[in-house]
């Protein structure tokens, strides 16, 4: 309970000390250059003061961000080429043994599954529910009980898939309601984890689950920003209902379809916790993220074996990230 | 007649579109009902049905033990033991006599034990009776292997095991320990940082602002190494552990940075100009501006991003197990949870109820503020979690 009230002290002194900061700052700089006195003067004053102020209100973000963003990013290339210590430099041999290494064929094998799965499947589901729920009345309902997986954590996610999955030995009742199902159309159930390959996919299913209703809001949203007129004409021209959706919708929503799809896909590059949580990689489910988190702490740590597959991990996002930036500083030079 | 068969294909279609829909939400939501349902249930009731089943009566194999020898009693020239094997509830539907044939004997029926020692029955409400030629002997009584049909039976008693026991309540406590000041320390850090951004004019500002896009995207596997370096050199060097909340609650803050400042940005930048410029005309200074205006103003943006930041770091688990400890007083509720699954795997009543008092939290607050969820989700719909 102590440190409850700890971090209950913490916010009110970083609160406070975020205020003090930007006024003591603010003030400082009218005391130095003050724009008073001679006109000449003041106008300087308030040049100079103009320049300082907007990195006075950016200082505290910046520090932030190059300490713990940008810094890093650096220093994990860096440890790359290092050895398990981080001090010896070592060349390119870190990335010759992840050529080599078997488990991290097995993480790309599976990440890039994941990769091609999860995205599609979301983006789907989302698409066709978001169209579904669109005119019913009872649709805000649905879709508010479809996104909130999104409000669960994943290890609380792959506890509720577990015990869907969950298998007791042939002859007892199976608690699981997947081996359950199975029972009742006769057929017999199985460890599902643990069948090597088909196991992924299993785990794929929790991530579809929490990233579908993501996937819905926004392209709702998208679907509902399409112009009535479009919609009317093709009704006119005789189409139906799912013409209409695939046709004539989905086209004008490409753009959106296209963002939820790269964010989804950030999302499935970093999945840690699920497979973690479910297997730790055991059974061929191993992924990039769960095998750097492995090597980090693997017998005292290898930093950079571990530095080694987070560059990997970065050096798939970045032309995605290449790409939001096109697009969202495009977006904000807009009025 | 073609307008009459239209109208009724669209109604079939209607109907159609419903049913799907119901299936649909029949199936996302089924799973978490599953675990809700599981943590409510009796612990020998969960571990031999499926949670479906919860409101029928289950089948169980139990094993009771009759009553000592010294309760025996004569009758007739033969010495009987009675009594009953259920406690209150339930009915016996059948029952064996050894423990490899449980369901030997219809309740009712009147079994003759192994080696002639004499003869068991137990009817239906439960009673039995073992009766013998000879006095029964030794101090404690006979097994009965039995088979009950048991009404469903809901508790609490599963909640008061992981909050008291597994230590999940303490968990709770580190979540939240871990949750509040990461949640609100970057709020103003980032709203000054997006003002400057979107009401100032400075050079190099449309480069800082390509650079905090790209950081949304940065996997936060690439800041673990060099922190942990850092964390453990700054700790060995004043002597302190490098594991501390303090750790935690800055690390969340740079983190989380990114997505504020781009969200509040976008927020504060479509605030109306003539506010602004009136204000100026009057005398305010960048910072008045800011308290007074700006800051009331971006209410709904700093409530989306609130929101988000709060999901993520109580759902964290990546985070806390590097930068904190996994000691009683460190484990958050996910840690725990992950914890749990690998030192519990089979004890259904204890991993559901942890499960759900681990997502109570985040799902109140999804359902409570949706609105502002999915405000933030349409404006900067980028970040990764």
């Amino acid at each position: 309970m102590g440190h409850l009230a700890g971090a209950a002290v913490t916010v009110v002194i970083g609160v406070g000390a975020a205020i003090l900061y930007f006024y003591a700052v603010n003030l400082a700089l009218d005391l130095i250059w003050p724009p008073r006195g001679p006109a000449a003067t003041a106008a300087r004053n308030q040049q100079i003061a103009a320049a300082i102020r907007p990195w006075l209100f950016l200082g505290p973000a910046l520090f932030f961000l190059g300490l713990y963003l940008v810094y890093p990013v650096f220093d994990s290339v860096r440890l790359s080429f290092f050895g398990r210590s981080g001090e010896e430099f070592v060349g390119l041999a870190n990335y010759k043994w992840a050529i080599n290494d078997t488990r991290f064929q097995e993480s790309i094998r599976n990440n890039v599954l994941w990769l091609v799965v999860v995205p599609a499947a979301s983006t789907a589901f989302g698409l066709v529910i978001a169209f579904l729920t669109d005119r019913i009345w009872w649709g805000n309902i649905a879709k508010s009980i479809i996104f909130m997986p999104m409000a669960i954590s994943f290890v609380g996610a792959s506890v509720i898939w577990k015990f869907v999955y969950d298998y007791r030995g042939e002859g007892s009742t199976q608690i699981g309601v997947l081996n359950a199902i199975v029972e009742l159309f006769g057929g017999s159930p199985l460890p599902w984890i643990t069948i090597s390959f088909w196991n992924n996919f299993l785990l794929m299913v929790i991530l579809i689950w929490i990233q579908t209703g993501f996937a819905m809001v926004i392209l709702a949203a998208a679907l509902r920003g399409v112009p009535e007129e479009t919609i009317e004409a093709a009704i006119i021209d005789g189409a139906k209902g799912w013409h209409i959706f695939f046709y004539i919708m989905v086209p004008q929503i490409w753009a959106t379809i296209a963002v939820v799809w790269t964010t989804i896909t950030i999302v499935v590059l970093k999945v840690f916790d699920i497979v973690l949580a479910m297997t730790n990689g055991e059974w061929d489910t191993q992924v990039l993220a769960n095998l750097m988190y492995d090597w980090m702490f693997r017998g005292g740590g290898d930093f950079g074996r571990g530095a080694t597959i987070a560059v990997v991990i970065m050096l798939a996002v970045v032309p995605i990230m290449a790409w939001n930036i096109r697009r969202l500083t495009a977006e904000a030079r807009q009025p | 007649m073609a307008a009459a068969r239209r109208r009724k294909r669209r109604r079939w279609g209607r109907i159609a579109q419903h049913i799907s829909v119901l299936v649909i939400v029949a199936i996302w939501l089924a799973p978490t009902v599953g675990i809700l349902v599981s943590s409510f249930r009796d612990k020998d009731q969960l571990a031999v049905s499926g949670w479906w089943t919860a409101l029928t009566t289950s089948e169980q194999n139990l094993i009771g033990r009759a009553a000592p020898p010294s309760d025996q009693v004569e009758e007739a020239g033969k010495y009987v033991v009675s009594g009953n094997v259920l406690d209150g509830s339930g009915y016996v539907t059948a029952f064996g006599t050894r423990i490899l044939n449980p369901t030997q004997y219809a309740a009712g029926e009147t079994a003759e034990l192994p080696g002639g020692a004499g003869t068991l029955s137990i009817d239906s409400d439960g009673s039995y009776r073992l009766v013998s030629n000879d006095p029964f002997e030794g101090s404690s009584g006979r097994r009965i292997y039995y088979t009950a049909a048991l009404p469903p039976a809901f508790t609490l008693e599963n909640y008061e095991k992981v909050l008291t026991s597994e230590g999940i309540g303490q968990s709770f406590i580190n979540s939240l320990t871990v949750t509040i000041p990461s949640t609100v320390i970057p709020i103003l850090i980032a709203a000054y940082a997006a003002y400057a951004l979107a009401w100032m004019k400075f050079p190099g500002r449309a480069l800082l602002l390509a650079v905090i896009v790209g950081l949304l995207v940065v996997p936060l596997q690439m800041s673990l190494i060099p922190l942990l370096r850092l964390y453990n050199g700054v700790g060995a060097f004043f002597g302190v552990p490098a594991k501390t909340y303090l750790g935690i609650w800055l690390a969340h803050t740079g983190f989380g940075l990114p997505l504020a400042i781009y969200l509040l940005r976008n927020y504060i930048a479509g605030l109306p100009n003539e506010i602004m410029e009136s204000a100026r005309v009057d005398g305010a200074t960048d910072f008045e501006i800011f308290i007074r205006i700006v800051l009331p103003l971006s209410v709904p943006a700093l409530a989306s991003f609130a929101i988000f930041q709060f999901l993520w770091v109580w759902n964290d688990l990546l985070v806390a197990i590097v930068f904190l400890g996994n000691n009683e007083q460190q484990l958050v509720l996910t840690g725990r949870l992950r914890e749990l699954l690998g030192s519990r795997g089979g004890d259904w009543e204890i991993l559901t109820a942890s499960a759900f008092v681990s997502i109570v939290i985040p799902l109140a607050v999804f359902f409570a503020l949706q609105r502002y969820l999915v405000r933030g989700l349409l404006a900067g719909s980028v970040k990764g979690g």
